[in-house]
């Protein structure tokens, strides 16, 4: 066990499962020569070479369709979009054809391959560097999402989506990458896809989130704890497939749930986790399932007073929390 | 928008149940229209709408029992029923808000909210209506949660204490057994409800004394033979052994006042009307309606009043004054066959006399010769915290002798 940031994990888990399987190469914007925008892939390209770590193209079709190629003619490869609002240009790519491929094949031909993407915000990134994306891929079915927080899920995760058989959308929140430090296990330390984990125990109410709002509401779950209340956090880790028992044990646990997410409202993934909840858990509610998300406007703002406006903060969490625990 | 209440029906009512809605949700009603009928303890009562409008909203459901002060219903006034503000033209500032309008608006009704858990758990503990109006909502707005019900069920489970309350709080608790096949559960009307609340809060607060005493009603007999035909011509009323017995009554209570009397821990209450409960059996119960200030009326008026009582205690059309303000009861078992009876006193009243069965007995008179007299057993349960056995037994032979004493020449007018 050591303490490593999430970026080291992330990049260990690349290395460690290039070193297993020689079929696993990387290909994306400056993962080669500079290691990466946020240095994910620092050094691999000096280990493994140019032809397993490439630098493509400024063009998502072709990393992400390249990927698609490789993968079907037995080829594992992880394809990283530089910062996961570049995505759109790929997602013919990703929706018409990745996502559909066993489908449309009748599950004769699957697609091994991972698309990494650092999301979210926090960092000043602005309209092009800080989108959230997920409840936009969570919708296409076919496609296995991935959100982890924390170093150990981190790197758990990406190995098991580079083990997967199928195509896995793994989302990097990029303000978590140096922010959040944790243990990671020696060794191999798979984290299941599909699996929540419940990062925190307790009773009164219970906290969802995924990505960065995991270490805020933990964050939130302390102070709450000082006043009192006892605070479940679940950490959903995968958002498809989305861990439906475990949202509705900590429901019926606790009987009060906030869910939390910067991704904006309007059918995002906190609709998706109360409408679990209410089809299952309606009998175990104590109060109204509250949700705290970015707000529906176009993008992440640049003005940092509106970015700090946009993304749901720790005393936010605090304030809906007690709100929820007063009911 | 204003909303309507369940109004406080008289003193010491604490709830009522809605039994039926007269308007729906889109009716226009009228200032005083009748809105919703409601049963409490007793009666039923019609309550009128406090202002002309639309109604917009029924907030509880007909067989819903609610605290009183609870909000019932929703009308809007006829002025903005009328004229609707434009809705407000969304705004910027709309977009900003980004956490759950909060579903906590509205939640002032907190104590009728019932959360799905809540309801659950109330199910599972078999929580009853008045042990759920004794949890205090810690929730906003006074709702009860989940965790307020747990706290509950940890305290009621709690082994006997000394304490009345406790004590009565953990009979309670026994979880209901299932019924087994070939038994039925009865629903818990909101009369049987009071009828138990009302019986057990007397056995648990006044001790009770009881005395009885044999009374030769011949005379009454007698006359009441001769004259019920006429008097049954001339009033249209029945003459009944009961107004003949309220009139001993109110006799005994002028003499023993002690016993027109209700106790309190400042003192002894003694009340200058006397306001005599006659207790009458219905469908599915027992209601006690008033004669009011029964030392003013005649034996007829008693008659009258007693029939008139029972008649809209039966049709359950009596009104909320029908039933308040007894200060003595008189019971009737004997109607039934009865010879001895214990009854219950109706708080927060000091006695209450029961009337049993008139039967032929042979009986050793004055001069040792024995006769065939009509006997009957007046009953009497006392507050023995209000008076003792002297007062008590003075005020039952001051009824006796009222009663042996009876002839023609006592007016029945």
């Amino acid at each position: 066990m050591a303490q490593k940031t999430v970026i080291e994990a992330i990049r260990e888990g690349m290395d460690e499962e290039m070193a297993r399987d020689p079929s696993v190469f990387l290909i994306g914007e400056d993962v080669g020569q500079r290691g990466g925008v946020f240095l994910a892939s620092d050094g691999l390209y000096k280990k493994y070479g140019e032809y397993r770590v490439i630098d493509s193209p400024l063009a998502e079709s072709c990393v992400v369709g390249v990927a698609i190629g490789a993968a079907v003619n037995g080829m594992r490869p992880i394809a990283e979009i530089q910062f996961a609002d570049f995505i759109a240009p790929a997602m013919n790519q990703i929706i018409e054809e990745a996502a559909r491929f066993c489908y449309r094949t009748a599950g004769d031909f699957n697609l091994p391959m991972v698309i990494r993407a650092p999301w979210g915000g926090g960092v000043h990134g602005a309209l092009y560097h800080s989108q959230s994306i997920e409840a936009t891929f969570g919708h296409i079915p076919g496609l296995k999402v991935v959100a982890p927080g924390t170093p150990a899920d981190a790197k758990g995760l990406l190995k098991a989506a580079v083990r997967d058989p199928d195509p896995v959308l793994f989302l990097e929140h990029k303000r978590t990458y140096r922010l959040v430090k944790g243990e990671v296990p020696d060794g191999d330390g798979v984290v299941p896809i599909g699996k929540a984990d419940i990062k925190r125990e307790g009773t009164d109410l219970s906290l969802i989130a995924y990505g960065l709002m995991l270490t805020y509401c933990l964050q939130a779950a302390e102070k709450l704890a000082a006043d009192g209340i006892s605070a479940e956090v679940l950490d959903l880790r995968t958002i498809k497939p989305i861990d439906q028992d475990a949202i509705v044990a900590t429901a019926k646990k606790t009987g009060k749930v906030l869910v939390v997410h910067e991704d904006t409202r309007f059918a995002g993934i906190a609709a998706e986790v109360m409408a679990i909840i209410m089809e299952h858990a309606f009998d175990a509610l104590d109060a109204p399932i509250m949700r705290l998300t970015g707000p529906d406007v176009p993008a992440m703002p640049f003005n940092h007073v509106l970015e700090e406006a946009f993304m749901p903060n720790v005393d936010r969490i605090l304030a809906k929390a007690k709100e929820l625990a007063a009911y | 928008m204003a909303s309507v209440k369940m109004p406080q029906l008289g003193e010491s009512i604490t709830e009522g149940t809605i039994s039926k809605w007269l308007k729906q949700p889109g009716d226009q009603v009228k200032k005083y229209e009748a809105l919703v009928e409601v049963i409490t303890d007793k009666v039923n009562a019609e309550i009128p709408a406090p202002l002309a409008g639309v109604l917009k909203e029924i907030k509880v459901k007909e067989g819903t029992t609610v605290t009183v002060g609870t909000e019932i219903a929703v009308i809007e006034e006829s002025a903005t029923a009328t004229q609707r503000p434009a809705p407000a033209a969304p705004t910027a500032a709309a977009a900003q808000t980004h956490d759950s309008p909060s579903p906590l608006a509205g939640a002032g009704e907190g104590r009728t909210r019932l959360s799905p858990a809540v309801r659950a758990l109330i199910e599972e503990h078999h929580i009853t209506d008045a042990e759920l109006a004794r949890i205090d909502g810690s929730g906003v707005g006074g709702r009860i949660s989940k965790k307020d019900i747990e706290d509950f069920v940890g305290r009621r489970a709690q082994p006997v204490a000394a304490n009345g309350e406790q004590r009565q709080v953990a009979t309670e608790a026994r979880p209901a057994p299932a019924a087994p096949a070939g038994e039925t559960r009865v629903p818990l009307t909101p009369m049987r409800r009071s009828i138990a609340s009302n019986m057990l809060k007397s056995k648990q607060t006044i001790p009770h004394a009881w005395t009885v005493a044999e009374v030769d009603m011949t005379s009454v007999v007698r006359f009441r033979h001769q004259v019920k035909d006429s008097f049954k011509q001339r009033e249209g009323v029945d003459l009944t052994f009961v107004p003949i017995i309220v009139k001993a009554v109110v006799e005994g209570l002028k003499a023993v006042p002690i016993l027109n009397a209700s106790w309190s821990d400042e003192g002894v209450v003694l009340h200058k009307d006397i306001n005599i409960g006659v207790a009458v059996s219905v469908d599915d119960g027992l209601v006690v309606p008033v004669v009011h200030q029964a030392d003013r009326m005649s034996i007829a008026g008693l008659a009258k009043s007693i029939d008139d009582l029972a008649g809209r205690a039966r049709a359950t059309k009596l009104t909320i004054p029908d039933v308040q303000g007894a200060t003595f009861t008189v019971n009737n078992p004997g109607t039934f066959g009865t010879i001895l009876s214990y009854s219950i006193i109706a708080p927060p009243q000091a006695g209450i006399l029961a009337m049993d069965a008139i039967v032929k007995r042979p009986v050793v008179l004055e001069g040792d010769a024995i006769a065939v007299r009509s006997m009957m057993n007046l009953c009497l349960s006392f507050d023995h915290r209000v008076l003792d056995g002297v007062s008590a037994a003075r005020f039952l032979q001051g009824v006796r002798r009222w009663l042996e004493g009876f002839s023609e020449r006592i007016p029945l007018y």
